[in-house]
């Protein structure tokens, strides 16, 4: 496959790790997140067959972590965003 | 005898003759050949044995689809198995052998099995062999291993290289037949990048076998002129002998290119195959088309072949396969064969026409309404049986015959992505679907046209709407003149009536029959018919069968070709070596080595290394006299523990982090809390996954206000910096924190024992008095004034230091470091030696820290502080995880110190059986502690913490021993901590 | 019809006219008692045992494509029961317990042929891993035992002894493992369910779940609605999809498991071989394929193939171990979609929903499962509580923290 890196443009995705969906940006907060959400948060997963946002780790390139939108069907590739950009519009913080 | 059946022309250099050996026997043919077309001209039909029933065979066809001339090509280490004989091209010397047959391919004993077919029908192994249970692996099954099997490896390393390269272009063309090279002519004429890939070693396609003519000349000479022009053009790549073998995501294909295998060995320095990763942005599918058999009885025999296959051995190769040749058609093309043949000057004794209109062919006994209803000939065809229209039979003697029941595209690119192929009423045969891989067209046979004016046509007209999406304009130019026949075919897949075998699938032997059962047992789904017969799983994938055996069984089932479906294909179109697939990664060169700074010194002292990860580190340092590892660990512990020690630690990972919220990223990171972590001090940190399980821990110092250093364990130093950066970027993006890692920056040494102090002394530029530099404290020191950094930690429960210098300084210091020890006994101790001094004093490593563990069971659940967010630290806390009678870490000693302990082996209490119900636990580290003087160990013991004193059993099933063990602390040593803070 | 050597000597002799078809092909019912949706490997199996060991009727299975086209029908086709945690052990030893007498069970030949796994070790920690893993298994009734070097020489003396990067240095053996023709696993259990009255319904998708307070009532199909007092759902690789039309969210992500056969050869491999240090396993299958594969793919995917890296990885690993198979060729590469779930081990539970079952997330570890699944699956549907050898394979297993996590490496499905 091949991952349209942002900032870096196309890149081989042998250069990337997967780690998942992009479900798991919305980490509670520990502090007043009771075990139950919290394991509900880790655990259970969308897993749609078709369109999917889910992050990839350039570790082999620039150490981005990316929200990339690909179907699950066709592999094909909608969008690829960094994280750090989609986690700051989504009102993550420090 | 030589070459007695080649005739006149061809595409052979009858300049040089070369000679070669099939079984032993040697023959002689020309450059040019392949060993089909060259042991066809010396008159040898039979090439191989059948899968099942041993039946002889010969090849049916002059290409890749062959299903039954597989031979051994080569020998010893480079012997290799299943080698199509129709595509493997001669070279000078080449050996090749018959397989799968015994004694000998003429007499062959498992013939026995042909003769008993009524009982080896279609899954007749699934009905029986099943009493008594234990006959299955002793009896039946070895006779069924022995038997099954084609061709055989050797067992010796494969001695030739593979290579693998990265390919990039605008245009992929797959296939150099007439579409594909008017494909990469219209493409590179618009200037664009091309490759042309062909499997043959001449490109033209079908136009090499053909007398068609292209632009007033021979389709052959056209094609030559097509590569020269392409040639000539510097963004074109022309890739002859290789193959396209699948087609992957976002327009990468995966292709193989055969370097050397038309040479006894690769050239020096030249790798056997080279495996091609082709970044196309676009491609075309021109891979042409196969022709298919129809099935009748005894239709396998040597000398029987598709008719196309006939036409291509006498016009490409200038070989006649038989003195008398019939032909079997429904379509033209099959007379197209029947008249080449003729103007070759090949007797055609008859042509069988199952279409009963049309025009009859001049000159030739062309029987119309007619089909072949069997043949004769033991190791060869002698006659061939036709029925007339009028119902009459006639045996007419011919040593070959041509059977063509159409073609079928080669479609199987364009079905890699699961694409489902779409039948095609007109031509008989399934042509690509609509939802094949983005960015492939398919033009020409491939896609259904089988005219070579149409194939000339939509190579064009692909290629210039391909670029057109590129935004690249090209030319669609005049088209040279060729012939544009339309096809003219009827359905006709098997000839019914016949009390005997009629073949779909010739290699594994799938034959009407077992269509026939398989559909009377409700076998009747494609897939089901697939793998009930074995039908298309032999190593031509069905390329000539597949079509073929869903045929019958729609006629079978009274449903349509398309209700009933069709199987795709899969990667690889044809097969691939596993060389090929693994290129250099091989032997020692199959992962990198990481070596470490000291490396060459230990390298020097005779050091035994042990492979962590990817690292190679130094595992004992043998003196002389030393003949048992043990010997050497023992005496690198006691050296430290009595005087210093020094061991290379630069494996540990290291990770530098700044930043104004770097302690607050710290807190979020470890379990434990650090913001209180002074400036110029260490701490041990504890990390949690998300769901509360311990995966890495190590110290971190602070350097700075908003510096700190942080170093992880070597199995996980690239995990742990991924997800650092994860939490930087994507848990809480707004902190202010920046990473790096400098691992492979810093050179680091363990500097351990009494008399570390006093040896660091003498070499680092800075007071490092217990007073200027206590425990745990970490500072940017200098070492003869190269920078350094110093770190007060330790791991061996020693006076202990870590020492850090840039990397290229790292061998030059622990020579400084051992010639400044001299006058202490200074020893560089290894991992062995690290284990023991750790297991000594109860620290986690590796089996410890195993993934399945929490900071409770480690005895460290007081470190995951609840009063801050951290990662894990909510999901640490549920039931099943706080049980207070979970495991806990526990020391382990034998009650008798002779007594041996093993790691792996499980706690069972006194008198408690050797059951499930009964495990305690495990021991999860043992080490030999020279200090105390026997074995001690580390384990998970349930409820351990409850059980210190307490006596029980370490049990190992897997030797049938056991040890009385007592349940002790897992600090065995200095467990007040004295001596680290001496 | 009774399956037998003399059965098949007399059809042969009498032209093979008295076969017959081994499953009807019967219109659906308005009702069953029992529907399971999903034909492969365990919903066939646990249709079968529900009929022959429960003692239930009226069941129906249902399935969107042909029988036995799931994961039943594209896997390396290994059966083992050489696992480390007391969730999993007694579980998978109870499988290939009813491995080993389910020809004669079922009364047709799926080629069980216990010629034994061996898992290579290449460190000391591996050795420690491996015999606190030995031990349990034995703990649980299993056979295991533990090689030396030479003893794993004695065995292959072509693997790579003397010029490997990570060089062999023992293996546990589990002597009753072994690989079975897959295929004919699920054309067994198929036979000996239809044969028991039991509705086999292929070519009909399960495209609805009709709940009505709190209770499955049936299931809306692409053949109209099928009642049913009991759903069980057993479609692996489709478990979120499936699920999804009850409301449920699964602790499984959906990916891409390549595999691999080779060309026919004489016979070189007696058992099953894993190389841990690569990612490669390998056996030879009785037609003569070396049948081998690695990782999967790593990515979320629902396209059943896979990508080239995959393929020279585990070709890489091959070549590591055994530079012998330079020369042999790589046949066919198929790509299965497997359930991988959060811990690495399954699920065979009740739903919030009631009389809706489930048995899903099976990882790549499905096909010796089967039997047992199938049977505690069975269990479950006609008892209403779980076999005690599943007992451990719950849902809430994540609240509590009780995770299965075999390999140790957490809630990402692409590492299990």
């Amino acid at each position: 496959m091949i991952i349209n890196h942002p900032i870096l443009g196309p890149r081989d995705s042998q250069e990337f790790v997967y780690l998942g969906s992009a479900e798991l940006m919305n980490r509670p907060d520990g502090m007043t997140t009771g075990v139950e959400a919290f394991h509900n948060w880790l655990y259970n997963r969308d897993n749609p067959a078709g369109e999917h946002r889910e992050l990839w780790y350039h570790e082999q390139g620039d150490r981005s972590w990316l929200v990339v939108t690909r179907n699950t069907v066709t592999h094909e590739i909608r969008s690829v965003e960094l994280a750090r950009d989609v986690a700051k519009a989504m009102g993550r913080t420090k | 005898m030589s070459q007695e059946n080649r005739i006149s022309g061809g595409q052979i250099d009858r300049s040089k003759t070369w000679r070669f050996t099939f079984d032993g026997v040697s023959y002689q043919g020309h450059p040019g050949d392949t060993l089909a077309s060259a042991l066809l001209a010396n008159g040898v039909r039979l090439m191989g044995r059948s899968f099942k029933y041993h039946r002889p065979r010969g090849p049916l066809s002059a290409g890749s689809e062959e299903p039954n001339a597989l031979v051994q090509l080569r020998s010893g280490a480079r012997q290799e198995p299943n080698t199509r004989a129709t595509v493997a091209e001669l070279f000078d010397g080449l050996e090749a052998t018959s397989q799968n047959a015994w004694p000998s391919l003429k007499f062959d004993a498992m013939a026995i099995n042909d003769r008993l077919n009524t009982f080896f029908t279609a899954g007749f192994y699934y009905k029986t062999f099943m009493w008594p249970a234990s006959f299955w692996e002793k009896v039946y099954e070895p006779i069924i291993r022995r038997a099954a099997g084609l061709g055989a490896l050797t067992r010796q390393e494969d001695p030739d290289d593979y290579d693998k390269g990265f390919l990039h272009c605008d245009l992929l063309v797959i296939g150099a037949g007439p579409a594909g090279l008017s494909a990469a002519l219209t493409a590179g004429r618009a200037g664009a990048r091309v490759i042309l890939a062909d499997e043959d070693f001449r490109m033209g396609g079908r136009l090499n076998a053909e007398t068609l003519e292209v632009g007033g000349q021979p389709g052959a000479d056209w094609a030559l002129g097509a590569v020269a022009e392409l040639s000539a053009m510097p963004n074109v790549r022309l890739m002859t002998r290789t193959t396209v073998i699948g087609a992957f995501d976002h327009g990468i294909y995966g292709a193989v290119e055969r370097v050397s295998d038309h040479l006894a060995v690769p050239a020096k320095g030249k790798p056997r195959q080279t495996l091609w990763r082709i970044y196309s942005r676009r491609a075309i599918l021109a891979g042409g088309a196969t022709e298919r058999p129809i099935a009748f009885e005894n239709n396998d025999r040597p000398g029987v072949m598709l008719a196309g296959a006939l036409r291509a051995y006498a016009n490409r190769w200038g070989v006649a396969v038989g003195d008398r040749v019939a032909v079997f058609t429904n379509n033209d093309d099959g007379l197209r064969s029947a008249m080449d043949l003729k103007a070759r000057g090949v007797d055609v004794v008859a042509v069988i026409d199952a279409r009963k209109d049309g025009d009859l062919l001049p000159g030739v006994r062309h029987l119309k309404g007619a089909e072949v209803v069997d043949t004769a000939g033991r190791l060869g065809l002698k006659s061939v049986t036709i029925r007339q229209a009028d119902g009459r039979t006639e045996t007419v003697a011919a040593t070959a015959l041509g059977v063509s029941g159409g073609w079928n595209p080669n479609v199987n690119i364009s079905s890699h992505h699961r694409s489902r192929p779409v039948w095609d009423e007109g031509i008989q045969g399934f042509v690509p679907g609509e939802d094949g891989p983005p960015g492939l067209t398919a033009a020409g046979a491939a896609a259904g046209v089988l005219s070579t004016h149409g194939a000339l046509a939509g190579g064009q007209a692909q290629a210039v709407a391909a670029l057109a999406d590129l935004g690249i304009a090209a030319k669609a130019g005049d088209l040279p003149r060729a012939e544009d026949a339309p096809v003219s075919i009827v359905p006709k897949w098997y000839v019914s009536g016949g009390k005997g075998r009629a073949w779909i699938d010739p290699q594994n032997d799938v034959t009407l029959k077992d269509v026939k059962l398989a559909q009377k047992e409700n076998f009747s789904s494609v897939e089901h018919l697939k793998r009930y017969t074995t039908l298309g799983m032999a190593t031509d994938q069905g390329k000539t069968g597949n079509v073929l055996g869903l045929a019958v069984m729609a006629g079978l089932t009274g449903k349509t070709i398309p209700e009933t479906g069709t199987t795709i294909y899969r990667p690889p179109y044809t097969p691939v070596a596993m060389g090929t697939l693994a290129g250099r990664s091989r032997g020692k060169e199959f992962k990198p080595f990481r070596l470490t700074p000291s490396h060459k010194w230990a390298e020097e002292q005779g050091a035994v290394f042990v492979e962590v990860g990817m690292w190679l580190r130094a595992q004992w340092l043998p003196r002389p006299g030393e003949t048992h590892w043990r010997q050497s660990v023992d005496r690198e512990v006691l050296a430290t523990r009595k005087s210093v020690g020094i061991c290379d630690v630069t494996t540990l990972g290291k990770i530098d982090i700044q930043g104004t919220d770097a302690a607050a990223f710290l807190d979020k990171v470890y379990a434990n809390n650090f913001a209180s972590l002074a400036v110029g001090k260490c701490r041990y940190g504890l990390m949690l996954r998300e769901d509360g399980i311990v995966y890495d821990d190590g110290t971190t110092a602070r350097m700075g206000e908003n510096e700190y250093v942080m170093t992880t364990t070597t199995a996980n130093a690239v995990l742990v910096f991924r997800n650092l950066e994860y939490a930087r970027q994507v848990l809480w993006p707004e902190m202010d924190v920046q990473l790096i890692s400098t691992t492979e920056a810093w050179a680091q040494f363990s500097v351990a024992g009494p008399n570390a102090r006093k040896l660091l002394q003498k070499v680092v530029d800075q007071d490092i008095s217990d007073a200027a530099f206590p425990y745990m404290g970490a500072g940017n020191i200098t070492v003869g004034g190269v920078r350094a950094r110093l770190f007060r930690i330790s791991f061996s429960g020693e006076l202990a230091y870590e020492i850090a210098v840039p990397t290229r300084y790292g061998d030059a210091l622990v020579r400084r470091l051992m010639e400044a020890g001299q006058e202490f006994d200074a020893i560089v101790y290894g991992t062995e030696a690290l284990g023991v001094m750790r297991v000594e004093k109860g620290h986690v490593a590796g089996n410890e820290l195993n993934g399945q563990s929490t900071a409770l069971n480690m005895g460290l659940g007081k470190m995951v502080s609840k009063k801050k967010d951290s990662i894990g630290m909510v999901l640490s806390q549920r039931e099943g995880m706080v049980d207070p009678n979970g495991y806990r870490l526990v020391g382990v000693k034998p009650v008798d110190p002779k007594g041996q302990l093993t790691a792996g082996s499980h706690f069972l209490e006194h008198g408690a059986a050797p059951v499930i119900e009964n495990d305690g636990g495990w021991l999860t580290s043992k080490v030999y502690s020279p200090h105390l003087g026997c074995d001690i160990a580390l384990g998970y013991l349930k409820a351990g913490d409850q059980k210190i004193g307490k006596r029980m059993r370490a049990v190992n099933l897997l030797a049938k021993t056991e040890t009385e063990v007592e349940i002790v602390s897992p600090h065995f040593f200095d467990s007040e901590g004295e001596r680290l803070r001496g | 019809m009774r399956y037998s050597g003399f059965r098949v000597i007399a059809e042969a002799l009498t032209g093979h006219k008295g076969w017959k078809p081994v499953w009807r092909d019967p219109a659906p019912q308005a009702e069953y008692d029992f529907v399971i949706v999903g034909g492969g490997g365990h919903g066939l199996a646990t249709a079968y045992y529900l009929a022959k060991e429960f003692g239930q009727a009226r069941i129906a299975v249902i399935e969107k494509g042909y029988l036995g086209g799931g994961n039943v029908g594209r896997n390396t086709t290994i059966i083992r029961s050489n696992y480390l945690l007391d969730g999993n052990e007694p579980f998978y030893e109870f499988s290939l317990k009813l491995w080993e007498g389910l020809e004669q069970d079922f009364n047709y030949n799926a080629m069980v042929s216990q010629r034994g796994i061996l898992n290579l070790i290449h460190t000391d920690a591996q050795r420690d891993a491996f015999t606190r893993r030995g031990n349990a298994m034995i703990l649980n009734g299993a056979d295991a035992d533990l090689l030396d070097r030479e003893q794993v020489r004695a065995m292959y003396p072509w693997l790579n002894f003397d010029n490997a990067r990570f060089p062999i240095k023992g293996g546990l053996a589990q002597r009753r493992g072994g690989t079975v023709r897959h295929d004919a696993v699920a054309w067994g259990y198929a036979r000996g369910a239809d044969m028991r009255g039991v509705d086999l319904i292929q070519n009909c998708e399960v495209t609805g779940m009709r709940i009505e307070q709190g209770r499955i009532k049936g299931v809306e199909t692409t053949r109209g609605f099928i009642g049913a007092k009991k759903v069980g759902v057993a479609v692996a690789g489709s478990s979120s999809k499936v699920m999804a039309h009850a409301g449920m969210r699964l602790p499984m992500e959906s990916h891409v498991l390549q595999a691999f056969v080779s060309e026919g050869l004489k016979p070189l491999i007696d058992g099953v071989i894993t190389f841990g240090a690569g990612h490669f396993y390998v056996s030879q299958s009785d037609k003569g394929g070396l049948v081998f594969g690695g990782d999967i793919d790593g990515y979320n995917s629902y396209a059943q193939r896979g990508n080239l890296p995959v393929i020279e990885d585990v070709a890489e690993g091959g070549m590591a171990l055994m530079p012998a198979i330079g020369r042999a060729r790589l046949l066919r590469t198929w790509g299965g979609i497997m359930d991988m779930s959060m811990d690495g081990s399954p699920i065979i539970d009740r739903t919030p929903v009631e009389g809706l079952y489930f048995n899903g997330g099976w990882c790549y570890g499905g096909f010796k499962a089967t039997p047992a699944s199938g049977w505690c699956f069975a269990h479950l549907m006609a008892k209403d509580e779980p076999h005690k050898v599943a007992r451990a394979y719950r849902f809430d297993r994540f609240l509590k923290g009780l995770m299965i996590d075999e390999k140790g490496q957490g809630a990402q499905p692409n590492l299990h």
